[in-house]
């Protein structure tokens, strides 16, 4: 194992191809993280963020299991899972219990399914752990498709989505269809933890679609800053991971995981140093 | 034409309610409810925990069904109007651990429910300015929710609720949590937004001292029946022990100002202490031959 050294071909290491596909993927992914990580945030359903991952990861190695895209059963799975936790409502955080053992068992039927053909068995790490570099043209333009489908969701359902994440109550008096609002939040989330895995996979997603919009909502007052702050923070993650890693041989995922938290704890320790003086 | 209508006639209430009930699952909440509040007037609505005065704003928001009768909100069918509505819910103080700013938060009053892109105005600007003007909050604007206290978010709440221009301004529990000077403010700014901009406002409260000065009527829930009365007739000693369940005494000092005290003697041992659904079942109604008990 090679420790951290300083590789000098790192230039022409992240001009070569893989890499190019790799930098537009983390455009895409940082762009759908950073903007649904605020709503995240803002609802208060980091905890969802954290299920969806968990529970899409049979659905992945299951696709593998019968020849079919990883994304595809990673997306059927976080989806069925979204719509549950969405008729749940808040119930399904406060029911820790339950919610944890059925993870639990989620993450080990995953494996279960990793172990029954040696192709999953293969993409089992990557799928727990991400592998941009292995990124295809085929699923960057997926990516983008995705990308450009929830920007215009978005775009037109952005205040009452709003009002209903921050002032739910009220904003059911408004006549906000706050269960309808849950549902859409629900089912983007499921779409952006399925694009986000091969990034940084389904364990480290938390810094990815959390952490840096946790970060942005400490630095920046209003709902827009926080979201281009909280997207900007992505990019820089994913971006950095790459050159970074490219520079001192290491798995990209945990430099960007790494990237990711250092802002976090830099805006925390700002923060907490205001309060003392404040 | 809803504009030119004139805003206090006995004929045109703000709320009107006819033999109305309401149950959740197989337990009546409340029933018989007819009662008419007038508009541009300061109301309370009284009674004790789980008497269902949540309950009633969440019917007259069209939140909750009627299982019985039925009930007009600013003319029209519960729901309806909401627009018209501003609405401040309970939870404000504890639940709202928010990084928005006040202003934000003010703003989505007015822009929250909108679907589509549109930038922010700035009239809307203006009227967020002037929202927060009225409740005090204006040098607080550029705060984080999570940085203020209890009565300066409640203060950002009206705000937001008053921001849409509405008719009816409904306040649950507004006076819970805080302390006295925050109490006082928060009753002056009702006040005004009674006196000066005519609006009607529902109070739920527990405490009725505080809002003595400003109070109209009251409905209260008693027995498991809504009752509207004006003011005079609520301040009763024996209906306010009846309705908490404790012995209270209404108070008048030699200035003229009356409160309501609990009376300090031991508990009463002939006090009211049931539930709401053993109150429902009390008494008889005139119409009450068209339903099995």
């Amino acid at each position: 194992m090679n420790s951290l050294t300083y590789d000098p071909q790192w230039v022409s290491t992240i001009t070569s191809p893989f890499m190019l596909n790799a930098f537009i993927a983390g455009l895409c992914i940082a762009l759908a993280a950073g903007v649904v990580g605020y709503f995240t945030i803002a609802r208060n359903s980091t905890f969802a963020a954290h299920a969806l991952a968990h529970i899409g990861l049979p659905g992945a190695t299951g696709a593998v299991l019968l020849g079919l895209p990883v994304s595809f059963g990673m997306g059927a799975f976080a989806l069925g899972g979204a719509l549950v936790i969405a008729a749940l409502g808040k119930r399904a955080s406060q029911r820790e219990i339950a919610t944890g053992t059925v993870l639990a068992f989620a993450t080990g039927l995953g494996l279960f399914f990793a172990r029954m053909s040696s192709s999953a068995s293969q993409q089992f790490q990557s799928i727990l752990f991400g592998s941009i570099l292995t990124v295809t043209p085929g699923q960057i333009i997926g990516f983008a498709v995705f990308d450009v489908v929830l920007l215009a969701v978005l775009a037109v359902t952005y205040r009452p989505l709003l009002f209903s994440s921050l002032d739910e109550q009220v904003a059911q008096a408004k006549g906000v269809p706050i269960g309808l609002m849950n549902v859409l939040f629900m089912a983007v989330l499921a779409g952006v933890i399925t694009i986000a895995v091969p990034a940084v996979g389904t364990l480290l997603i938390f810094a990815l679609v959390v952490t840096p919009a946790a970060t942005a909502t400490m630095v920046a007052t209003t709902p827009m800053r926080a979201i281009v702050v909280s997207t900007a923070l992505c990019l820089v993650s994913i971006w950095g991971g790459l050159v970074l890693s490219a520079m001192f041989p290491a798995p990209p995922s945990f430099i960007i995981v790494a990237l990711s938290t250092l802002f976090w704890g830099i805006a925390k320790g700002i923060e907490a140093a205001r309060h003392r003086t404040a | 034409m809803e504009q030119t209508r004139t805003r206090v006639t006995a004929d045109d209430p703000c709320i009107v309610c006819t033999d109305a009930a309401i149950r959740r699952g197989d337990t009546t909440i409340w029933s018989h409810g007819t009662f008419a509040i007038p508009r541009g007037t300061v109301t309370a609505v009284v009674g004790t925990n789980g008497a269902g005065k949540t309950t009633l704003l969440n019917a007259e928001l069209g939140l909750i069904p009627l299982s019985h009768g039925n009930m007009r909100v600013l003319g029209g069918a519960p729901g309806t109007n909401n627009a018209r509505i501003g609405y401040v819910p309970q939870s404000y103080t504890s639940d709202i651990d928010s990084s928005l700013t006040a202003e934000q938060s003010v703003l989505l009053g007015l822009t929250g429910t909108r679907f589509g892109i549109h930038p922010v105005t700035r009239a809307q600007r203006a009227k967020t300015r002037e929202a927060m003007e009225f409740t005090g909050i204006s040098d607080k604007a550029k705060l984080r929710l999570s940085e203020l206290s209890g009565g300066l978010r409640q203060r950002v709440a009206i705000a937001q609720a008053l921001v849409s221009d509405p008719e009816l301004l409904m306040l649950d529990e507004p006076l819970a949590n805080l302390d006295l000077a925050s109490q006082r403010t928060t009753v002056r700014i009702l006040a005004q937004l009674n006196s000066e901009l005519g609006m009607t406002i529902q109070i739920v409260a527990h405490d009725l001292n505080m809002l003595l000065p400003i109070l109209d009527g009251a409905v209260y829930l008693l027995d498991g029946h809504p009752h509207y009365a004006c003011l005079d007739q609520v301040l009763d000693s024996d209906l306010l022990t009846h309705l908490y369940g404790t012995t209270v005494q209404v108070v008048t000092t030699p200035q003229g100002d009356m409160f309501v005290t609990p009376a300090l003697t031991r508990p009463d041992a002939s006090a009211d202490t049931h539930r709401t659904d053993e109150v429902a079942q009390f008494h008889h109604h005139e119409y009450d031959h068209d339903r099995a008990q």
